[in-house]
């Protein structure tokens, strides 16, 4: 129990309830299930991407194009489903499956050619949005098929709230719900998910313990692809059109919100519930802004700011237990 | 019951056309506690890759493990007929558990997509329970201290059916009490019938235990002798093929004069207390203690890393504040820490940058840029002064032997012209043959006129070397000897007393 108490998950938590406090104290409209459900539906396209980016900041690596992939998904299963028609399940395969081979392609310059995954990953978020703006002229779709837009708003459960709207858990947030209960398990209970911590924390020891390196960088950088393209679903699903710029920019959100939740950019450290709480940080701060009413330009300040204090005050711990000194002179003092 | 684990024969191994072993035999017996002892470059890495399978050997090789002929050489094979290998980085993964750390080889080996925590924790205090330690299961390996997470790596390779346990220089990072704690568990596995292989390039406690010893030279084998009829001396021209000779340095200061360095009551809570200190010019002071005794605290307080809390100190008599590495440059004085792979050095970068790396700022011309033509200059001179011997400039620093790297740890420190200049451990990690030169080049430093003060965990290092000792206990300075005056035994002795800590 004392060890949790040390944990950056339970600095993070929190700042969660001490900010949640604040907020509600102004606008008591935000501790409500609606205010909360709501909230856990526009963020599931966040909270989707943010597992597949911890899955590749734990094998010790990173990928800035996930965002390019998840919108080249997002706009090819659009096309497709408009002109060839089909279902939610295909539409799922069809992004999951333009995700992976993107993230594969990925995977393979990173583990084969050894290209530092930042340089390979700015290289294609820049190769896979150029192709889709010139491919489709950086048109916008508008009309997506009527199944599509019934698909998006069904609820597990229905809610009324007192102003007479219904309300509930959103099916999108059950995706967000299903991944994040996957991954948990794959990076607990999976030899698969141990190698990759084991691949973050020592490159070189994983290689001569005999884990298939190679084979897992392949593998994180193709989760990703694959998760980035439920999220391009997600996200056609939350605004109901599907625009080639749309997503482009957010990956660093998403980074953040990650490193919030205590994943180390140095590989082999992150959690799941880590992750999660990291992504309802942000959440809750931009929310909580709009609800006591400042003003939406200062989000960008407020989530900065946020960032700073709370990645700061990890590492200055750290630093804090590092320079401690460990003589013992003080049985000394006593005597003289 | 056939006596030798394993035989080795004719072992050649050539690398771009160099031969790192010529025409080797080695061979171990089963249980047996062997040495293979040799400076670097002498082939001992070359031949334990061969052992564990990492490389072939050229053809006309012949390896027999436990009786059969190993027809191909593959790790994977070797590991199957028992032969583990703990490199000396210790392959563990930091950021995992002790018990996964244990646990990782059987589930690998096992095979399973799924892990199971409860089989994982019972391996590991099966692992530990063979050799009697106890290490927190739950706890991140990177908390742990060296010695801990080297009985790690044992626990690991032991949870294989290991015959043959190989280590690299497993006790370079230890203290007196932890290698004892080792042997015994070395000790331990040889009575199970578990051989063990250390491979060393330092004349140190293994030795003790060992039964044999093999010496290779330049990737020839010189032979293989019985441990007991070896001694330091012997051993050292066996490796180096050459006779070092100790030549004391003594020096009496001139008293009268200021001394570079006068400390007077320096004190930090929790770190050291009333260190009085003079170090006169010309002087080479050397300070010793146990690991923990505030050394090494004290000596990065001279150099701003680590300021005191109150004293004084006085450079040639003028006291002076020292909370930061800029001051402790500009009263001339230089440190080299103990571990230069990470404190010293840029390892990724060329041996000309980080030569010059202190004095970049004394190197610019016109407009506040670097003058690259004198930059060259200087870096030619303290590779010339040094002895440092290199395939280029633009070679990265972590291509070169123990021995050089030091080298240009303790140039790039000569370059600022430094009146104190405190080395800690400065011989840690090297072979024999480089570290004397290297104590020539600090004895050099001390003639010319600069205080010097070594830092060293070897009693035989300051006593050869200085003319003072100081022990350090406790964060103080309990007693000084005179080197002229005093032996070996009678300073060990001393620092291992259960008597110091009432002294204080």
């Amino acid at each position: 129990m004392k060890r949790f108490l040390k944990t950056h998950e339970f600095c993070v938590f929190i700042v969660i309830i001490i900010l949640s406090a604040a907020i509600t104290l102004i606008n008591p409209n935000f501790f409500t299930l609606e205010n909360g459900l709501d909230l856990f539906k526009s963020y599931s396209f966040m909270g989707v991407l943010a597992i597949g980016i911890l899955f590749v900041l734990i094998s010790g690596g990173i990928d800035i194009s996930f965002a390019a992939t998840a919108t080249i998904a997002e706009y090819v299963m659009a096309v497709v489903c408009l002109r060839f028609g089909g279902n939610i399940i295909s539409a799922l395969l069809i992004a999951s499956g333009i995700g992976i081979a993107l993230g594969a392609f990925n995977g393979l310059l990173i583990s084969k050619f050894r290209i530092p995954p930042i340089i390979a990953t700015i290289a294609t978020m820049n190769l896979y949005y150029g192709l889709l703006i010139v491919v489709t002229g950086g048109k916008w779709i508008y009309a997506l098929p009527d199944w599509f837009r019934y698909f998006a708003d069904i609820r597990i459960f229905t809610l009324v709230s007192k102003t007479n709207t219904p309300y509930g858990l959103s099916v999108v947030t059950l995706f967000w719900i299903v991944i994040t209960a996957a991954a948990y398990f794959i990076l607990r209970f999976t030899m698969l998910g141990r190698e990759i911590y084991a691949l973050g924390g020592d490159i070189n020891s994983a290689e001569r313990v005999g884990f298939p390196v190679k084979r897992l960088q392949v593998f994180v950088y193709s989760f990703m692809g694959f998760i980035a393209g439920i999220a391009g679903v997600i996200q056609a699903l939350l605004v109901q059109t599907v625009a080639p710029n749309s997503i482009v920019g957010k990956e660093l959100d998403v980074i953040a919100a990650v490193v919030l939740g205590g994943a180390s950019l140095s590989g082999g450290i992150g959690t799941v519930g880590g992750t999660i709480l990291g992504v309802v940080l942000i959440a809750i701060v931009k929310n909580g802004m709009t609800l006591v009413k400042i003003s939406a330009v200062w989000s960008d300040v407020v989530i900065g700011v946020v960032i700073l204090i709370s990645v700061g005050f990890s590492s200055w711990q750290q630093k804090k237990e590092q320079s401690k000194s460990n003589i013992d002179i003080d049985g000394i003092e006593v005597e003289s | 019951m056939e006596t030798l684990f394993l035989s080795m024969k004719n072992i050649t191994k050539v690398y771009a056309g160099v031969r790192a072993l010529d025409n080797v035999d080695f061979s171990i017996r089963r249980g047996e506690v062997h040495c293979l002892a040799g400076t670097n470059g002498s082939g001992k890495s070359t031949l334990v890759k061969i052992i564990s399978g990492v490389i072939k050997p050229e053809s006309g090789a012949e390896i027999i493990i436990n009786g059969s002929k190993l027809e191909q050489s593959s790790s994977l094979e070797s590991i199957r007929q028992g032969v583990e290998v703990i490199y000396q980085d210790l392959s563990l993964f930091p950021n995992l558990s002790v018990a996964e750390n244990i646990a990782v080889n059987e589930n690998i080996a096992s095979g399973r997509r799924f892990i199971n925590w409860k089989k994982c924790r019972e391996i590991a205090t099966r692992a530990m329970n063979r050799i009697n330690v106890s290490i927190p299961l739950d706890v991140r390996v990177e908390e742990l201290s060296m010695a801990d997470q080297q009985l790690v790596a044992i626990c690991r390779a032991l949870t294989g059916d290991v015959k043959l346990l190989i280590m690299d220089e497993p006790t370079t990072a230890l203290t007196k009490k932890e290698i004892d704690a080792l042997l015994k568990v070395v000790i331990d596995l040889k009575e199970k019938g578990i051989a063990s292989l250390f491979i060393s390039h330092k004349l140190n406690e293994v030795m003790e235990i060992s039964e044999r010893v093999t010496v290779l030279r330049d990737g020839k084998l010189i032979g293989c002798y019985n441990c007991s009829e070896l001694n330091d001396k012997k051993l050292e021209y066996l490796m180096t093929g050459e006779n070092s000779v100790y030549e004391p340095y003594h020096f009496i200061p001139d008293r009268e004069s200021l001394p570079i360095l006068r400390t007077k009551k320096l004190s930090k809570s929790r770190n050291f207390r009333d260190i009085d200190l003079e170090v006169y010019s010309g002087e080479i002071v050397g300070i010793t203690g146990l690991l923990g005794s505030g050394r090494t605290e004290l000596a990065l307080s001279l150099f701003g890393l680590n300021p005191a809390d109150s004293g004084v100190i006085e450079i040639q008599g003028k006291q002076v504040f020292i909370n930061s590495v800029e001051k402790a440059k500009k009263c001339r004085i230089a440190y080299v820490p103990e571990d230069r792979l990470h404190c010293g050095l840029v390892m990724d970068q060329p041996v000309g940058k980080n030569l010059v790396s202190t004095v970049i700022d004394r190197l610019l011309g016109k407009g506040r840029l670097i003058d690259f033509e004198r930059m060259n200059s200087e870096i030619k001179k303290w590779i010339h002064a040094l002895n440092i011997k290199i395939p280029s400039v633009d070679s990265p620093v972590k291509n070169l032997s123990g021995g050089n790297q030091q080298r240009i740890v303790i140039g790039k420190w000569i370059a600022t012209d430094p009146q104190l200049f405190i080395l800690d451990n400065p011989t840690v990690g090297i072979d024999v043959s480089a570290k004397s030169s290297i104590h020539n080049v600090i004895k050099k430093l001390a003639e010319k006129g600069m205080g010097i003060i070594i830092i060293s965990d070897e009693i035989t290092e300051v006593l050869y070397n200085c003319s003072r000792i100081l022990v350090m206990h406790k964060g103080r300075i309990i007693r000084e000897f005179d080197s002229s005056a005093t032996t070996e035994n009678e300073i060990q002795v001393f620092i291992e007393s259960p008597e110091n800590d009432r002294i204080l």
